[in-house]
């Protein structure tokens, strides 16, 4: 029982940005009280109404209880809980040193708010991938508009509801809507934006960004490689590969192992320990399981089905391949040494198939990860410290984990986001709230103590004296003011 | 045309080649170059001098001071301190994770873009360069044709001091800077204006190159009379060697238009007369000591914005322009209209509009109907005025009781919010400018929870759950079966 859809026009977009401008100038959105307010309400809608999102999540992509309850609900509480610890903190001026040049005067660095920011959020974590950055920005003092992904519409609908419902509408507010009201968005002017989703799209709003000059965070994503050493424990390993991977929203998450890279010589051992522990996690018959998440919808099974078919593709299966279109099912599915210009190694593929490339020797990995583009994590797994150094600190990506996969989200100490194709910027935790910010630089000076060598007409005296100043060498001063320079 | 895209795409070659070998990654050769760049302006100074002065006029000491001392001080923080900036951050990781580890490293984009402006040709090539470098990038650098001469001595003396397989320089104007916006790089560093800053970084999007832009605004000086009145001396000093004495207010941080109210503005201005004429003489245009106008577009975008007749009616000082010498006199405006176009652009020049309001608190507003400037400067003693300023106005910064000087302190990040710009560099600043900031993970493959995986249960979700809200005790307890899982 839907209620009649608004009209969202152009007019309608201007209305809202021009409205919540006003609030933000008002002064609204600035106070701790009313951060902590909206932080806490936030905080009651994961308390509250978690079975409602779990159901939401359940009918948009079949999501099994656990992953909701764990991989968006209870990691937003901790972001909510945190932002309520640290506001305080975060909110305070950082004191800034000054130097001989400047003295006598005290600097400090005062984190305001950006204005009226816009965060769209993706279809695969819509809570999550929603409610996080509005954490950000309400924890910043902005006010926001979100604009949740029509692809998982029971999420959209349900975000809609519950922000309505429990914060400040005057600072606070939702758009649902396609790329329609996404394109009449993007004409307005934002002091932010916040872009979860491809890398085709972040393209498309970063160019819609420029020209208001409104910088962006571009959460974006890319085909994440796991390097896999037989020198590792094989079992863990492989259990940390299909909880990330399928685990995951079905792989269906910016940072799923995309590929595995190994050695020929090892590849036998990893894959046959992989049926093996697939078996154990979803069963003989893992399209019957319910701990795996569906395909969000049939143009993506579609695209998937694709990957699969390529000629030289569906002839290296290894195990699963099954399809069930009506259900929006693919089983967990190996690949083994697809070719690396076949379409599923030249795309995301965001979903439950795992290619595994063999490799002479796993030197070969650098090189094939260097030759593409930046994704958003790499992962390694290994017991060889050199090996892990050297991963660490020459493959380029948004961020590294060493033997686990994407864990490293729930880490609010670790910034997350990407490098080139897989975006620009970061958040969680702190970084939240600085990527909210305007980062203010303010200098007190004293009216006291001016220096004429500051000043017109410049002669060969003050000039002497401006190039001590600057090596600040307060030897070179004294010399300069006694004359003996 | 054929030739210079040829020559982009082989620097390009060149430097992605350099930058994959990873010579630029050790912290060595990183300072020999910013070594190599202080020894090249330190054997340079009267060379530089010369040329600064060949373009714009500018005074060794202002070209010293603003220019040659600056990158001096530049190169010696990012020599001394790159060692530690380059140091990885350790990151504190909740107990569930336990024993794993985390890290934050600094590492360089890649091959990087930076595109400069004519005002301060020198520094403003040199300074991101430093950045550039120090972060461990390969870096093409695009000095302003502009100022022709300060160009020709880059392209010439930088490939003669540093690595010129990982550093070069191209000379041109818009039609390279075309080409050049049509390659991927994996940053682009660009000081300019906002109308150019809005097509760089929608270039930069078809690549998802991430940009900083460092822009411009009106910079506005609210001056509170009342509370500074014993030093107004020292206050009339500084203004008027802020806007006059640094590039004749050609710069991205000069002193706009001064706020002051009604009954104060004719002392302030019957101060700054004799001041200029003390600072520049009785004729400036041939004291030596006042930069020229960096060319005869510019002198006539200047005299236009002076054309308006209500503007023109404004004049209490000064008003001559000499097209031909590009030279346009220090000029003060009382109360120009605040529609008229000189209240709506960025000046970029030596004209100083006073803008008279009722109550200094009146000002506020003013700088509110406008587009965020880079800097907002205020000479006041009054504290609750100083707090609304800060948290009413939003600019790139904001200097109590000097102007300019904000620019020298390296602890303070120097750039702009919303028109003023995207990102900030000086100091560590730069070298996190340069920097993509790589979150480093390790976990341990000895311990391992069964909780972690499928198939779930109604056990596994609590002791998740109980994990995930770090309760130690209750986690404690439903392991010891003290618990009933939900």
């Amino acid at each position: 029982m839907a209620a009649a859809k608004k009209v969202f026009g152009a007019a309608e977009a201007s209305d809202l940005v021009n409205e919540l401008r006003r609030s933000f100038d008002d002064g609204v959105t600035r106070g701790y009280d009313w951060r902590i307010t909206q932080l806490k309400k936030l905080l009651v809608i994961c308390d509250n109404h978690e079975h409602e999102i779990v159901e939401a999540l359940r009918d948009d992509l079949g999501k099994p209880e656990l992953e909701s309850s764990v991989f968006e609900v209870a990691l937003l509480r901790n972001s909510c809980k945190l932002a309520l610890k640290q506001l305080k903190n975060w909110m305070a001026p950082d004191k800034a040193k000054t130097s001989l040049t400047t003295f006598p005067a005290s600097a400090e660095i005062v984190s305001e708010p950006l204005g009226v920011v816009l965060v769209i959020s993706a279809w695969n974590y819509p809570f999550l991938l929603s409610i996080d950055p509005v954490i950000g920005a309400i924890s910043a003092g902005n006010a926001v508009v979100l604009k949740p992904s029509e692809l998982a519409p029971a999420s959209s609908a349900l975000l809609a509801k519950l922000l309505e419902q429990y914060l400040d509408p005057s600072a606070v507010r939702v758009v649902e809507g396609n790329v329609n009201e996404t394109t009449l968005l993007l004409d307005q002017k934002w002091d932010k934006i916040f872009y979860t989703g491809s890398s085709k799209i972040g393209r498309v709003i970063m160019t819609a960004a420029a020209k208001h000059l409104t910088p962006v965070v571009l959460e974006l994503g890319g085909k994440s490689p796991v390097v896999v050493d037989s020198n590792t424990d094989l079992k863990v390993t492989v259990r940390r590969i299909i909880a990330g991977k399928w685990g995951c929203n079905n792989g269906q998450a910016c940072v799923s192992p995309d590929y595995i890279l190994t050695t020929k010589e090892f590849a036998p051992k990893l894959i046959d320990a992989m049926k093996h522990e697939l078996e154990t996690f979803y069963g003989k018959k893992p399209m019957d399981s319910k701990d795996m998440s569906r395909i969000v919808n049939s143009n993506h099974f579609d695209r998937l089905s694709k990957l699969l078919e390529e000629k030289e593709v569906s002839d290296k299966i290894v195990y699963g391949g099954d399809k069930d279109r009506e259900n929006l099912k693919i089983a967990p599915t190996i690949l083994l040494d697809v070719p690396l210009d076949s379409l599923i190694m030249s795309e995301e593929i965001f979903g439950p198939l795992l290619p595994i490339i063999t490799l002479n020797n796993l030197e070969e990995s650098f090189d094939v990860i260097h030759s593409r583009p930046k994704p958003l994590a790499a992962y390694l797994f290994t017991h060889n410290q050199k090996l892990k150094e050297r991963f660490a600190m020459t493959v380029s990506a948004g961020g590294i984990v060493v033997n686990d996969i994407a864990v490293h989200l729930a880490l609010h100490t670790l910034p997350f986001g990407g490098v080139g194709e897989s975006g620009m910027g970061a958040y969680h935790g702190k970084f939240s709230f600085d990527a909210f910010s305007h980062k203010k630089a303010v200098l007190y000076r004293s009216l006291f103590g001016d220096a004429p060598v500051r000043y017109p007409p410049y002669s060969r005296g003050k000039l002497r004296l401006l190039k001590a100043l600057v090596d600040s060498n307060i030897f070179n001063i004294f010399k300069v003011l006694l004359g003996l320079s | 045309m054929e030739a210079m895209k040829e020559t982009v795409e082989e620097s390009l070659s060149e430097m992605r080649d350099t930058f994959a070998s990873g010579r630029t990654r050790s912290l060595k050769w990183r300072k020999r170059q910013i070594a190599a760049i202080y020894e090249m302006v330190k054997d340079n100074e009267d060379k530089l001098c010369s040329v600064l002065f060949q373009d714009l006029g500018k005074h060794s000491t202002e070209a010293f001071r603003d220019e040659i001392g600056h990158v001096l001080r530049s190169a010696t923080v990012a020599i001394n301190c790159l060692d530690k900036w380059a140091v990885p951050k350790k990151s504190n990781l909740p107990l569930l994770f336990f024993p794993a580890k985390g890290k934050v490293i600094s590492e360089p984009y890649g091959t990087v873009l930076v595109l400069s402006s004519w005002n301060f040709p020198i520094s403003l090539s040199l300074d991101p360069l430093i950045g550039a470098i120090a972060a461990g990038n390969t870096v093409l650098l695009k000095s302003s044709e502009l100022s022709p001469n300060a160009s020709a001595f880059l392209a010439k003396t930088i490939p003669a001091y540093l690595d010129n397989k990982a550093i070069k320089v191209i000379e041109g104007g818009p039609d390279v800077a075309t080409i050049l916006l049509q390659h991927q790089w994996d940053k682009i560093f660009f000081t300019g204006s906002p109308k150019i800053g809005r097509i760089i970084m929608a270039a930069a999007a078809q690549h998802l190159t991430p940009v900083t832009l460092e822009l411009g605004g009106k910079c506005p000086t609210i001056v509170d009379y009342p509370t500074i009145s014993k030093n107004i001396k020292s206050v009339v000093k500084r203004i008027t060697g802020g806007k006059w004495g640094s590039c004749s207010g050609q710069a991205c941080i000069s002193v706009d238009y001064v706020l002051i109210e009604k009954s104060f503005a004719s002392t302030l201005i019957d101060m700054l007369k004799p001041l200029i004429r003390s600072f520049f003489g009785e004729n400036p245009k041939e004291s030596g000591c006042l930069s020229r106008i960096v060319s005869k577009q510019h002198v006539q975008r200047l005299s236009r914005l002076l054309n308006d007749p209500r503007v023109q009616a404004s004049i209490v000082y000064g008003g001559s322009i000499d097209e031909d010498n590009l030279y346009v006199e220090p000029t003060i405006l009382l109360d120009p209209p605040l529609d008229s176009e000189i209240m709506n652009e960025e000046i970029f020049g030596p004209i100083l509009p006073i803008i008279t309001v009722r109550d200094i608190q009146d000002s506020i507003g003013i700088i509110k109907s406008k587009a965020k400037p880079l800097a907002i400067y205020a000479f006041t003693n009054d504290e609750n005025l100083k707090t609304r300023i800060l948290s009413e106005t939003s600019s790139g910064s904001v200097t109590f009781n000097d102007v300019m000087i904000q620019y020298m302190c390296d602890a303070l990040p120097f750039g702009g919010v919303g028109e003023s710009g995207i990102g900030r560099y000086h100091g560590k600043y730069s070298f996190d400018c340069f920097s993509h900031e790589k979150a480093i993970m390790e976990g341990s493959l000895a311990m391992d929870l069964e909780a972690r995986y499928p198939p779930w249960n109604s056990f596994k979700l609590s002791f998740i759950r109980l994990a995930f809200s770090e309760a130690y005790f209750k986690l404690l307890f439903l392991m010891l079966g003290l618990k009933r899982s939900k």
